[in-house]
């Protein structure tokens, strides 16, 4: 322990490479300050944290210095309440606000505005200035972000986190003197995949949510609770707020393990699904005239009970439901009778990648360990698009290599702008072998191209140069080993590294490959760690439980012992062939559980309105097996409940149970940890019902919530009691202890003068590190430590193209693939138009111009699509966009055909965005339109798949 | 016994005094302007809606009598799309025209809202809204602000410099 002393009074510091201004807030201090930013460190440009320094005990006058600017040293001698710092922060918020605008009241960012708080902080109460103010024209930022750039103090944290942090390109600061702009070239959306994080990190409002905008409600004002975000299998933590039973706005939790202090897009903005109104509000019962009228839930329970109480009943669960959905679902059934909500491809992918997970000697890397690692090789897997933080990770471990440069050179490890200048263009390496190219591109080493089966390949033979015990791959061209040597090179100069992979790339043998990778570094003395993504938020934690997929309860049904069919929180037309769908859904009876009004909900007999992850509380497993728990963020004030609790009441109703099974989520979490070893810790995942501060419930509403007695009167003037919480210790009302709460409940960021999202700082045991208290959520797996790593020797062979026909790969996107997120407005807006994707040098030859539309069949399935080339996708290789709305499901990969429609396209290329149940297909390939003579996609000879050397960065710039 | 005699003459004394009841409702006193009564929302001197929906009366509101949502027009102007006061639990104290920042919520020497239901004192945005701009003349929060609304333009407020060309090198 090192001393500090402030205000002549010492205080113990953990000795370390700090600056002042974070040590200072650790030690629970209010110091001002704008620029510094406990994820993207100290620049020094606002000069707000500005403190006095004293050479001595003798020393009276000292002398101001930047606090961010400053390593802390043992014995310093400082004060903050100095009259003569004091006054100089005062006076630069005082020159900030020279030209800010008069805006706090029509301000999104007002009551949590850091530059509200800082100004209260500092004193600066009056305008003396009386010239006039500089104004800036906004841009349009599309659809996430609004744009309000006179608000804006330059304080360049945007930029750093844009440019440096999240690798965006489409942004930047312009003009000079107290004329600086920041902004893109020109109007257009923000293409950064991370940019709805400028929300949290702009200290003002320039950048504030725009899904929002159109009923902005005050920070005060919202009713949040800790949640996990759903749109992807890593399980980054959120904040949830509601305003008038709509789900307002997504902030990120702060979660050191996960996803630290930021959020992908698709996570921040995929919320408004909840509000959408295609939601389920009452459940129906299709009556003898196939309309379903509502009716209430004891009528909805009757029925389906009478139905299964017959006992012919299959279940189909979810991997995007709770752990607790899919357990009641099987209980309801039994054990045997249940059925995964996945295709069996999909499963067995999602429970190899389980296997690796516990029978290799590699541990799942969380997402701050995968940022952490020094070394990376993407294996097959187009991570910006399936698991997105992952990507900003990744991108934050090829930044290793210029701070270590830094390092060598005594820069400090927080001088953010003399690491950048020290380390120049290096970056640590970063190997991407992938079928067509990514949004990581510009990080990598270098890429490699081909189809999955050659990826896997050159998986192994990075494997092979690592381990020569790990199995070989035959007829490797040489130049691909050097390339695996290179990389294996590359990997083991690293002292972290990492290997990543996923269900995304669709081959079963990139998981294996990548495993190989990872054991074989684990050999070679590195601590090797794996990332495997996986397609949804619960597809781990599903995957748990036993049970077939679709494909077995398509056989149960056809083995005719089946005459109804359960369908829990899912789609199955987004999950199987259309044909194999509508076979499911044409058994006798046909119950469905879901959010929102799909074709598989049109079918069902009787349709239960299931809560949202926003209207009930439960338990997600993400892709490194961290079970973590959302918590109920309102109470709905229609039909709508939790999945388990409609199954509890079946359960009953259906006499497989003479009571409740469980009247609460404990209970049913002790059910489910007692049921299954895997599940033990369920209940330590986050505080049990019972527990209370102070002997008090925590409140989800802020102390200031308005309203109260106003709300509800327009109904009846008589105040209705708060809803009452079984389930959790959070309470729907502002009354309770809201201090500081276990990080798991932390619902709200905020401490006395501090009303920004900064205030977590206070909520930290240091700033940047753990919270105070256990950490949340608990760790499902563990990898088999010292075990000999039990190498994969399934090489498969090299990808051979086929004449005449097209390799169909799967392309994921961000925007849209996700079932639930596309249903939101803001990301509806931003996704793709569908198209099939080919080869440059093909389309060419094939005579194919970009947005050519072409017939491409599949199986039974033919569509019409748009041509979209790419100058790196393998010839014989061809992408379909996987999982957009209103596209068909398609077994990918799959081989199919491609052809130019000899007849004349009806209504142009929108006649592909037909919703599935209506789709065109027809009964084989064969039947469809004469394709021309030109359609065959061999590999041009003396060509290998690409293999190109990574494009080495562009310059960046840096601020002033 | 001599006590309960002088409280009679003091009591009979009272016949000459001047009278300070007056006779209500038959006659009505003019009550000071600051009078803390019946609460409007007011409109600007163009006649627009004053109120930006900023929620800041109803955080002040020591009762949460207040309830109101925010909405915004094409131009980007801000309103209230419901402002309901609920006035059988208002105390009047007036700390909403404290806190608001436009001057649009003003509490008014109107105290005769006696009702025989609770539910007629639930007051909504087209009850509260008057025709002009009450106590404070003049005062339009979006000439000050910065924010560009339907027929103001960016950099045209109170003491503002037209938006500046980023792409200029003029100091
Ligand atoms: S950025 Fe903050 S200080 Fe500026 S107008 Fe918005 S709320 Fe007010
Ligand atoms: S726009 Fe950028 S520079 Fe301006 S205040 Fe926000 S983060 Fe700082
Ligand atoms: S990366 Fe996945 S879990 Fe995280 S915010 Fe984005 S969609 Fe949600
Ligand atoms: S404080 Fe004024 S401007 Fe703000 S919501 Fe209330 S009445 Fe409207
Ligand atoms: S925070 Fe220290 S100068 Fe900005």
């Amino acid at each position: 322990m090192i001393t500090v002393y402030v205000e002549n009074q010492p205080y113990p510091v953990e000795p370390g490479d700090r600056n002042l201004l974070a040590v200072c807030l650790s030690l629970g201090f209010d110091l001002p300050y704008f620029c510094w930013h406990p994820a993207l460190h100290s620049v020094g440009a606002c000069r707000q944290c500005a403190v006095k320094l004293f050479k001595d005990e003798s020393d009276t006058q000292g002398r101001l210095i930047m606090a961010c600017m400053t390593p802390v040293k043992d014995g310093m001698r400082i004060s903050i309440a100095d009259p003569e710092a004091a006054a100089f922060r005062a006076g630069v918020v005082e020159w900030l606000m020279v030209n800010h605008p008069h805006d706090c009241p029509v301000c999104d960012e007002g009551g949590e505005c850091h530059l509200q708080d800082m100004t209260v902080m500092t004193g600066h109460v009056r305008r003396r200035y009386r010239f006039t103010k500089r104004t800036h024209r906004n841009q349009d930022l599309g659809p996430f972000i609004n744009h309000e750039m006179n608000r804006c103090i330059q304080c360049y944290r945007c930029l750093r986190f844009y440019r440096d942090y999240a690798g965006g390109r489409d942004f930047d600061v312009m003009g000079w003197h107290d004329d600086v702009y920041f902004g893109r070239h020109a109007d257009g959306a923000l293409e950064n995949e991370f940019s709805g994080n400028l929300v949290e990190v702009c200290p003002t409002g320039v950048f504030t949510d725009k899904t929002m905008k159109p009923h902005p409600v005050r920070k005060w004002n919202l009713q949040t609770a800790p949640s996990i975000c759903v749109h992807c299998g890593l399980g980054c933590n959120t904040l949830a707020g509601e305003r008038y039973g709509k789900l307002r706005r997504i902030l990120s939790r702060y979660n050191p393990n996960v996803n630290g202090y930021f959020l992908c897009d698709r996570g921040r903005f995929g919320y408004e699904f909840v509000n959408s109104p295609r939601r389920l509000r009452q459940p129906c019962l299709r009556g003898a005239d196939g309309d379903r009228p509502a009716v209430g839930p004891a009528a909805a329970v009757a029925r389906v009970a009478g139905i299964i109480r017959g006992g012919k009943a299959i279940g189909i669960g979810s991997p995007r439901g709770s752990l607790e959905g899919n357990f009641a679902l099987r209980e309801l059934v039994g054990p045997d009778r249940f059925f995964h909500g996945v295709p069996d491809r999909e499963l067995e992918l999602v429970r190899l990648a389980l296997a690796l997970a516990r029978q290799g000697t590699a541990p799942l890397a969380s997402l701050q360990e995968a940022a952490a690692c020094d070394a990376v090789f993407v294996l097959g897997e187009d991570v910006t698009n399936t698991a997105p933080m992952l990507a900003l990770a990744l991108r934050q471990a090829v930044r290793h290599k210029p701070a270590e440069l830094a390092t060598r050179q005594r820069i400090h490890a927080w001088d953010s702008l003399a690491i950048r200048d020290a380390g120049q263009q290096a970056q640590g390496p970063c190997f991407i072998a992938t079928a067509d190219q990514t949004r990581l591109d510009d990080i990598a080493t270098a890429t490699y191209r081909a189809a999955p089966d050659d990826l896997a390949r050159l998986g192994f033979a990075v494997a092979h140069a690592l381990d020569p015990s790990s199995p070989d791959v035959p007829n490797l061209p040489p130049d691909l080993a050097a390339w695996a040597q290179r990389a294996a090179d590359g990997l083991k100069a690293g002292q972290r590294p990492l290997v990543v992979a996923g269900t995304g790339g669709a081959s079963a043998a990139l998981l294996p490959a990548a495993a190989n990778i990872a054991w074989a570094l684990i050999k070679a003395g590195r601590p090797a760690q794996l990332c495997l993504t996986v397609p949804e938020c619960n597809s781990l934690g599903s995957a748990l439980l036993d049970g077939g997929g679709l494909e077995s309860a398509l056989a149960a049904l056809r083995q005719g012992d089946v005459d109804t069919v359960v369908v829990l929180e899912n789609d199955l037309y987004r999950r199987l062939p259309a044909a194999a769908a509508a076979e499911l859904l044409a058994a006798r009876h046909v119950i469905v559980l879901d959010h929102l009004a799909t074709a598989t909900t049109a079918a069902a007999e009787v349709v239960l309105p299931a809560a949202t992850f926003a209207e009930s509380s439960g338990t997600l497993v993400n892709n490194e097996g961290r079970a973590q728990r959302f918590f109920q963020v309102f109470v709905p004030e229609d039909g709508i409940r939790a999945s388990w609790r409609w199954l509890a009441d079946l359960i009953v109703a259906a006499g497989r149970a003479p009571a409740a099974p469980w009247r609460n989520l404990d209970e049913l979490l002790s059910a489910l940890s007692a049921a299954m070893p895997v599940f033990k810790d369920l209940r330590a995942v986050a505080p049990p019902a019972d527990f209370r501060m102070d002997g008090q419930k925590i409140p989800r509403q802020p102390p200031r919530y308005s309203g109260r007695t106003a709300m509800t009167v327009h109904r009846d003037i008589h105040e209705p009691q708060p809803p009452d919480d079984a389930d959790t210790p959070l309470a729907f009302s502002m009354e309770g202890q809201p201090g500081h709460p276990p990080p798991a409940l932390i619902q709200r960021y905020w401490a006395p003068g501090w009303n920004s999202a900064q205030a977590l700082n206070k909520f930290q045991q240091e700033v940047g590190g753990p919270l105070q208290g256990d950490a949340p959520g608990r760790r499902l797996l563990a990898a088999a430590a010292g075990a000999a790593p039990p190498y994969f020797a399934d090489v498969p062979p090299a990808f051979a193209a086929r004449a005449g026909e097209w390799l169909f790969l799967p392309a994921h996107h961000i925007y849209g693939a996700e079932e639930l997120s596309s249903v939101s407005a803001g990301v509806a807006q931003r996704a793709p138009r569908p198209t099939v994707t080919v080869n440059d040098g093909e389309a060419e030859r094939l005579g194919w111009a970009e947005g050519r539309e072409v017939q491409v069949s599949v199986g039974d399935t033919v569509q019409r699509l748009p041509v979209k080339r790419s100058a790196q996708l393998p010839a014989g290789v061809a992408a379909l966009p996987a999982g957009l709305s209103g596209q068909p499901w398609l077994p990918l990969p799959a081989w199919g055909k491609i052809s130019t429609p000899s007849i004349p396209p009806v209504g142009g290329a929108s006649a592909t965005l037909r919703s599935m149940p209506s789709l065109r297909s027809t009964s084989s390939p064969a039947s469809a339109p004469s394709a021309h003579s030109a359609n065959q996609a061999p590999v041009p000879p003396g060509r290998r798949p690409g293999l190109q050397a990574g494009s080495s960065p562009s310059v960046r710039e840096v601020p002033a | 016994m001599f006590s309960i005699l002088q409280s009679l003459w003091g009591v009979f004394q009272h016949t000459w005094r001047r009278r300070v009841t007056v006779q209500y409702p038959d006659r009505k006193r003019t009550l000071p302007p600051r009078w803390r009564g019946r609460i409007i929302l007011s409109r600007d001197p163009d006649g627009a809606e004053r109120c930006v929906a900023c929620q800041l009366c109803a955080v002040a509101c020591p009762v949460g009598c207040i309830a109101l949502e925010a909405a915004e027009d094409e131009h980007g102007r801000r309103y209230p799309e419901f402002f309901r006061i609920n006035f059988s639990r208002c105390i009047f104290c007036g700390y909403c025209e404290e806190a608001c920042p436009t001057c649009a919520i003003q509490l008014t020497p109107d105290n005769e809202m006696g009702e025989y239901h609770r539910a007629g004192l639930v007051y909504e945005k087209n009850d509260l809204l008057i025709a002009g701009q009450g106590k404070h003349h003049g005062y339009n929060f979006y000439r000050v602000a910065g924010l560009q609304i339907g027929g103001k333009d960016k950099g045209a407020a109170e003491n503002e410099r037209p938006p500046s060309d980023v792409r200029s090198l003029m100091p």
